[in-house]
């Protein structure tokens, strides 16, 4: 950990981070705008690799934990008005209890049993959206009556601010002693076991923090948007935006999956001319990806710089 | 009346079921693949035969054929572009490479239902039915395609148990399930077997696609729902076994119609995706599976 903040990771993250803080100086609120959004799955794709890359679980419903914290959010809001603050912790809150509830019989299985169990509260949560359209907005979605703030500029920094907290935070977990046992969990689990590890113990917890950070996000990303929509916050196509970052930028590397994120939204954005064939190369680019850089950008990058 | 007609049509749809998670469940259980592509190969089918059949003209007989040609190419397609050189990966640790495989097909999936939207739009196509017209069994109108899909069904399932069961080829498929390092001792080119099952999968996918554009018609808006009612009968079936995934496709298939028809189309899978978790809760290993 201590290397870390002399390490070239380091310092290219802070300039990155600077740089990118006084873009609202000189770039349009459009791209601002997309940035914002971009940010805010950084933050799922981090929240998913440390449950991923680290203990080794494919977890197929990032949505359902992200659709939990930002629903909450927005029918608290919605239904009773209360401040938008308190929506986002209560969101947040309700995001942890909800990852607590799929965690239990979700733990118990591994690999693709465990990949199903997520996948399929993700289904229940949209299913669940649709046939309480009374309270949630159903297929058309839920509005929003109040927002942070609608200055785009003040809404880049504080999902910029976000981001980066969070990254500090996850990574430096996935770094510190909690993280190892989880990557030793998630590479021979009977061994680490066998150390005396409790597996189950902090893989819980791996997904109470990834649950925390996902509602948060969610929540914070509801109160950008206006609205909540199965369409941008639950579905299925979401989750494998999140997975498909994460995998990307490089697993297990928790930074590589924001950039990844942002890589693939920018990305979706610049292929816009290309009308409905966006989806195809952005698949295609990541498809390749997989099968000739295994490491995501961040992966190939760092082991050239362990090899020079 | 009500009670046949959820007998007849629930029959129909669990076939149907049981026909789509039969290769699934197949690949996965010979070589542990677990194919996110599912979906979009089997619409890809029914969505070649529709074309075919309307765009073209062939005809319907042609036109199915047709479908099911694409799929068995598509099906060639993944296995070698996709699955092969992520398991031949050196790059790629061998605890990763189901995750990996996970993700490449479903990017995979997603490619092919792109380009379907692309040049076919995303609006839902009816495959035009081989045969026409409506019988009446126990009192209940049944349409002739309904019958004609059940039977295919069970027909094509039987068939393959035959191969499965009965001839050398299936039976060096049934071994490399069983013992793949063994098989490879006995002078087998596991590749060989591999390409066999994806060749079975392409055919079973590509006739349940057509099928199910028939009965039901699709769109690449089904992609997604496919593969995961496939991907779920199977776990509920326990991973590999198929004659659990077929108990399997049959229960989901009653209990969403007795859902759509005493309750509410609305709930339909509601019901069947809480027995999901329930059976994962308490057996986690499926219906017939082995740990």
């Amino acid at each position: 950990m201590s290397t870390f903040f002399t390490s070239r990771l380091f310092f290219i993250s802070l300039a990155l981070v600077v740089i990118a803080a006084t873009l609202p100086l000189y770039v349009s609120g459009y791209v601002l705008g997309l940035l914002t959004v971009a940010f805010y799955f950084g933050v799922f794709a981090m929240a998913w690799d440390l449950l991923f890359g680290f203990a080794g679980e494919v977890n197929f419903g990032p949505t359902f934990l992200i659709g939990v914290g930002a629903y909450t959010a927005g029918i608290l809001n919605n239904q009773f008005g209360w401040s938008v603050y308190l929506c986002i912790v209560l969101g947040a809150l309700a995001s942890v209890i909800a990852g607590l509830v799929l965690a239990l019989p979700a733990l118990r299985v591994r690999g693709p049993y465990f990949g199903l169990t997520t996948l399929v509260a993700v289904l229940m949560l949209q299913n669940f959206i649709v046939v309480f359209a009374d309270l949630t907005g159903g297929e058309i979605g839920l509005t929003i009556p109040d927002v942070i703030t609608i200055n785009a500029g003040a809404n880049y920094w504080i999902a910029l601010g976000f981001m980066t907290i969070s990254a500090a935070i996850l990574y430096g977990l996935s770094q510190s002693p909690i993280g190892l046992v989880l990557q030793a969990s998630g590479q021979d689990p009977v061994q680490a076991g066998a150390l005396g590890f409790n597996i189950v113990k902090h893989k819980l917890a791996a997904f109470i923090v990834s649950a925390f950070f996902s509602g948060l996000s969610g929540a914070l990303l509801v109160f950008y948007f206006g609205t909540a929509s199965v369409g941008t916050v639950v579905d299925v196509a979401v989750g494998v935006n999140v997975i498909v970052s994460a995998v990307l930028g490089g697993r297990r590397t928790v930074l590589g999956a924001a950039l990844g994120a942002i890589f693939l939204i920018v990305a979706g954005e610049f292929l816009r001319p290309t009308g409905e064939l966006a989806t195809f190369i952005v698949s295609a680019v990541a498809l390749l990806v997989v099968l000739f850089f295994p490491g995501g950008f961040l992966g190939a990058a760092l082991s050239r710089e362990a090899r020079s | 009346m009500r009670v046949f007609q959820i007998l007849i049509d629930g029959f129909a749809i669990s076939a149907l079921y049981a026909l789509g998670a039969t290769g699934f469940t197949l690949i996965f259980g010979v070589s542990g693949v677990l194919n996110l592509s599912h979906g979009a190969i089997m619409v890809a089918a029914a969505v070649a035969a529709w074309a075919a059949a309307s765009i073209l003209g062939v005809g319907t007989y042609a036109g199915a054929l047709i479908g099911v040609a694409v799929a068995l190419v598509i099906a060639f397609a993944t296995y070698f572009a996709v699955v092969k050189p992520i398991q031949d990966s050196r790059r790629i640790p061998n605890e990763e490479k189901e995750i990996f495989v996970l993700t490449g097909t479903l990017l995979w999936g997603i490619m092919i239902q792109e380009l379907i939207a692309y040049f076919f739009t995303n609006n839902a196509k009816t495959v035009l039915p081989i045969v026409e017209g409506v019988v009446e069994i126990l009192g209940v109108r049944t349409p002739r395609n309904e019958i004609f899909t059940a039977i295919v069904c069970c027909l094509v399932i039987a068939l393959l148990w035959l191969l499965v069961n009965r001839t050398r080829t299936g039976k060096a498929v049934l071994a490399a399930s069983m013992n793949p390092r063994g098989v490879t001792l006995l002078g087998l080119e596991l590749t060989n077997i591999y390409i066999v099952v994806w060749a079975i999968y392409g055919i079973l996918a590509g006739i349940a696609g057509v099928l199910l554009g028939m009965f039901l018609g699709v769109s690449s808006y089904s992609v997604g729902p496919l593969t995961a009612s496939a991907f779920s009968i199977v776990v509920l079936g326990g991973l590999g076994s198929v004659s659990g995934s077929l108990i399997a496709a049959f229960v989901v298939g009653y209990l969403e119609t007795i859902t759509a028809y005493l309750i509410s189309p609305a709930y339909r899978t509601i019901p069947a995706l809480l027995l999901l978790v329930f059976v994962m809760y308490i057996r986690p290993q499926g219906l017939l599976g082995r740990r």
